[in-house]
């Protein structure tokens, strides 16, 4: 159907397909050498792709699978991610017009599918699974521990070494490489140009979808909604129809057992926008939830600080122009603006207001909390003054109480699930009695600990901590005003704290080493620490993450003073 | 490198086991069988690699908590035990051996036996060879059910005998009893061990029926073998069942000998020293000198009355006859700077004389011997002795005071 090219006996453009999978022109029965791709534009599964070569291939599926193509698992994996998001609110256009076309592009990018697939690679992807014979005879078939280690770690499943010994042994067919078609082939092509697609990456897709329609929710949230189990990601292939089975080297690409990290799905993100050469995403402008004053705001209210702060983190963003839409709004390929962290940004924005009115040496804030206090005791008028002392026990006592939650959750996590996974047929039997026991044991011990079924998913929340103003017990502090900690200078309001300690006086080169600067290196005051532990807590990133961000912000902002120094320091050793 | 803290499968359970074990230690079983239900499917995950697998963790971990906490229901241990026999075929007769461990500790010997019986007559190739050693304990345990079944009968049969009558059926069962405890017994303590308990009950056998020889060789072999880890109770099953067949004294020192040597203060010191002392040879008496202050030195035969008498009694005696101060001497070298604060404080005088007056009366002969009538104990109990008018102690009193330079030949 996508088949455009004219016919080469009778130059008509009427193509059909073969039994044998080939196209043959409906004018004049000539017969080509090109297959057809299995992509259906709909996004189910392709029924078809039963048709595919089949004479071409020696084995008969005779567990009542069919043959199916790495992407087709993905595309599968997709669909479910985008489903989910959308029962979360998200615009139905998302799924239908934006990720369908990311998804697309980015198979025609790639060449597997929507484009001429070149002949050398389609028989060389048939000779990798068609063969029937002995194992080490074939010169040019790589060998299963090569294929092993070529991809990635990121799920270090530890069978590989029993899986690989055991697999030697074997010289049987090659139905014991992947249930796929391509499996193999998808892990042993060096794709660094072709970008090839991994479980992390369909995070990325998602989160280029939700940028593109600029949908409120943030890489953070995403990542946490997926921990929590709100968008399918660790066990998604047993949503994946009957017929495609799942043995051997798809695990490796299906099954991860590890959690993606912010970092990860980030980068991949904009490597991918470049690849599919996207243009100019669409504009991040104020009334954006993703613009730093709005997320701002969010923040403010999740950490339980007053609002009266988000006057200057609206300073801070217009001062160091990280407000601009031309800096918010991603440019794929221009490699010269800096990749925008919209929630991170956001965080590290309020950590420098917080270390410009309290600057947070472990010293000051105490004192500064203590003149409030006394303030305080002489107000009578509008809402409490502000005392940091204070704030940070509320929020401290919350925070460790949610951190043990999350701990706890995290060491009970369970990874598997009920769909049993096998290296090859020959391990099967032992891995359903594995299964069996550990079902088994789960019941025993469950009855046990008198918590029968896991609880219920929480439903998924934008805010993680939540203060009501309600609470008389004054453990909110939204409304609170600065006043006690500022003071009046020329009829304005400014803050009693005239120092700033940077967090580092010289950024780090970050192609070299990968950061700006180095958390853990440095001893930092431990407000400091609370502060970015807080954050790091609600981002669900390394602290380090969020301090780079905030050396970045320090050094725009203090620029002429540090451009002064550095000038003066030349002039000096001269 | 930024995907360290990448929370994995691995770490995942690693944090999940951390919290099992804290739960543990703090015994709260339910706790801890929560954790242990999500940790169970790292089953499905192999790891070779890894010193202790997820099954041996699950073996030991659910073991712990399921005798505290069912602890009623036998049923599901069993149960449970069963299916930790199918999990490690390495293990397999470990996971036997234990499980009829707990199933005596809860008196159900029956089962045990069963199971033991069981686990013996299990082969699975190869295995079966490398489980050897498991196999003998196995074998051993079921050797030392029988011993027990032998017990029973034999002690019906003497309750029997005293009322006149005698059942030929209860006779035999004794005797097979018999035959399958010695065979199993036997061939466990060829290997060298601690095996006190089936050595023990190996020679009660062996005496019942009379095997003297077997009895003595066996208890010769597990004692002085080098083969065998050197253990004091070897020597002291050696030295009873001289005893028991009235064995010169000559060969019942030389039993007690290494004993003193291995265990100095062990409780048979006494015996050892009463013997010694009454030796006509001069070299025993010294030694039995050297027993009686080194077992004191040790703090659990502080109050021990006994003791202090056999040597008061040869310190006596020592004195007495005007031979052999310098074993004194000798003894006392070593131990002036700190047998006073020790043994012979103020306190301890007001203390012993309050609890235990043959105590005080042993200790202060002693102490008016080694350090003198001016001694701080000697004074305290011979005074209060005197003033409660008690005979012996003004004879005490007599006495040091008529040996009082005796101290100063001995500390000089």
């Amino acid at each position: 159907r996508d088949f455009n090219e004219r016919c080469a006996q009778c130059s008509e453009v009427n193509w059909g397909l073969t039994d044998g999978g080939r196209f043959y022109c409906r004018s004049c029965h000539n017969v080509t050498e090109r297959t057809r791709e299995v992509v259906n534009t709909d996004f189910i599964t392709n029924s078809r792709v039963q048709t595919i070569s089949k004479g071409l291939r020696k084995q008969e599926k005779n567990d009542g699978g069919s043959e199916w193509y790495i992407c087709e698992g993905f595309q599968l994996v997709l669909k479910k991610q985008v489903e989910a998001l959308e029962a979360l609110g998200v615009c139905p256009q998302m799924k239908d017009e934006i990720l369908c076309n990311f998804w697309r592009c980015y198979l025609q990018k790639s060449k597997q599918a929507y484009c001429k697939r070149p002949a050398g690679e389609a028989v060389k992807a048939l000779s990798v699974c068609e063969s029937s014979t002995d194992v080490d005879s074939d010169p040019e078939r790589p060998s299963l521990l090569h294929l092993l280690s070529l991809s990635e770690s990121e799920g270090d499943l530890q069978t590989d070494c029993s899986f690989a010994s055991s697999v030697s042994k074997v010289s049987e067919s090659t139905s014991v490489y992947s249930g796929s078609v391509d499996g193999s082939l998808y892990l042993m092509k060096n794709q660094k140009e072709k970008l090839r697609m991994t479980m992390p990456m369909t995070l990325s897709f998602c989160y280029m979808a939700l940028l593109w329609v600029r949908e409120p929710i943030t890489l953070s949230e995403l990542l946490r909604f997926v921990v929590e189990g709100h968008i399918p990601y660790l066990n998604v292939f047993q949503h994946f129809p009957e017929k495609m089975k799942l043995c051997g080297l798809d695990l490796k690409i299906f099954c991860v057992e590890s959690w993606p990290v912010y970092e990860e799905v980030f980068n991949k993100m904009h490597e991918l926008a470049a690849f599919l050469d996207l243009p100019r995403f669409p504009d991040i402008t104020e009334s954006c939830f993703l613009h730093p004053d709005m997320l701002c705001m969010k923040y403010l209210m999740e950490a339980n600080l007053p609002d009266e702060l988000h006057n200057w983190t609206c300073r801070v963003v217009k001062k160091i122009g990280i407000g601009e839409v031309d800096f918010l709004t991603l440019m794929p390929g221009n490699k010269s603006t800096r990749k925008v962290k919209y929630d991170v940004l956001a965080a590290a924005v309020i950590v420098v207001v917080l270390k410009l009115l309290f600057l947070l040496d472990d010293h000051y804030e105490w004192l500064l909390s203590d003149l409030a206090e006394e303030r305080n005791k002489n107000n009578t008028e509008g809402g409490p003054y502000f005392e940091f002392k204070k704030w940070y026990e509320v929020v401290k006592h919350s925070l460790d109480v949610e951190q043990k939650k999350l701990d706890e959750e995290r060491a009970k996590y369970l990874w598997r699930c009920e769909k049993p996974l096998f290296y090859s047929v020959k391990n099967k039997s032992k891995v359903l009695k594995r299964r069996q026991m550990v079902v088994n044991l789960q019941n025993q011990f469950g009855k046990l600990s008198g918590s029968v079924q896991r609880a219920e998913k929480p439903n998924p929340s934008s805010f993680q901590l939540s203060w009501s103003e309600e609470n008389t017990d004054g453990s909110c502090f939204h409304g609170h005003s600065l006043k006690g900690i500022l003071q009046e200078k020329c009829g304005l309001l400014t803050a009693m704290n005239p120092d700033y300690w940077l967090c580092t006086v010289k950024l780090c080169n970050e192609k070299l080493c990968g950061h700006l600067a180095h958390y853990r290196e440095v001893e930092f005051p431990q407000s400091y620490h609370f502060v970015l532990g807080l954050f790091s807590f609600l981002l669900r990133v390394q602290p380090s993450y969020i301090h780079d961000e905030v050396c970045m912000i320090e050094h725009k902002l203090f620029n002429k003073k540090l451009y002064k120094k550095l000038k003066y320091n030349t002039v000096l050793r001269k | 490198s930024s995907n360290e803290h990448k929370l994995n499968f691995k770490k995942s359970k690693e944090a999940c086991l951390s919290y099992i074990q804290d739960a543990l230690l703090q015994k709260q079983w339910k706790r801890a069988a929560e954790f242990l239900t999500c940790y169970v499917e790292s089953l499905e995950k192999d790891y070779s690699r890894e010193h202790i697998g997820p099954s041996e963790m699950i073996w030991r971990l659910g073991t712990e908590i399921l005798w505290h906490h069912s602890q009623n229901s036998m049923k599901e241990f069993n149960c449970f035990m069963e299916q930790m026999k199918t999990l490690g075929v390495k293990r397999y007769l470990k996971v036997c051996l234990e499980h009829v461990f707990h199933l005596l500790c809860n008196g159900q010997i029956d089962e045990a036996y069963q199971n033991l019986s069981l686990a013996e007559s299990w082969r699975f190739g190869e295995q079966t060879a490398l489980q050897d050693k498991e196999m003998k304990l196995i074998q051993a345990y079921r050797g030392l059910l029988d011993y027990y079944s032998w017990s029973k009968q034999k002690n019906i049969l003497l309750e029997q005998g005293e009322d006149g009558f005698s059942d030929l059926a209860v006779e035999q069962e004794m005797h097979s009893y018999f035959r399958k405890a010695a065979v199993n017994l036997k061939e466990i303590i060829k290997i060298p061990g601690v095996w006190d308990i089936f050595v023990k009950c190996y020679v009660d056998l062996l005496e019942f029926y009379g095997d003297h020889n077997e009895a003595r060789q066996v208890l010769n072999e597990y004692a002085y073998n080098s083969r065998f880890p050197a253990n004091p109770n070897a020597h002291v099953y050696l030295y009873q069942f001289l005893k028991r067949q009235g064995e010169s004294k000559k060969s019942l020192i030389s039993a007690l000998k290494i004993l003193h040597d291995i265990v100095p203060s062990h409780e048979l010191m006494i015996d050892f020293n009463t013997m010694l002392q009454k030796s006509k040879k001069r070299k025993k008496r010294r030694l039995g000198l050297e027993v009686i202050f080194a077992a004191l030195d040790y703090a659990g035969w502080k109050e021990n009355a006994k003791a202090w008498s056999c040597l008061a009694r040869q310190v006596k005696q020592i004195v007495i006859s005007e031979k052999h101060l310098d074993w004194i001497k000798q003894e006392w070298n070593s131990r002036k700077d700190w047998w006073p604060a020790f043994h012979f404080s103020r306190y301890l005088a007001k203390r012993n004389w309050q609890e235990n007056k043959s105590l005080s009366y042993e200790k202060a002969l002693v102490a008016g011997i080694l350090l003198g009538k001016g001694c701080k104990y000697f004074k305290y109990v011979s005074h209060q002795g005197c003033k409660a008018q008690l005979k012996r102690f003004r004879m005490l009193k007599k006495f040091v005071n008529r040996h009082n330079p005796v101290h100063l030949r001995i500390s000089g």
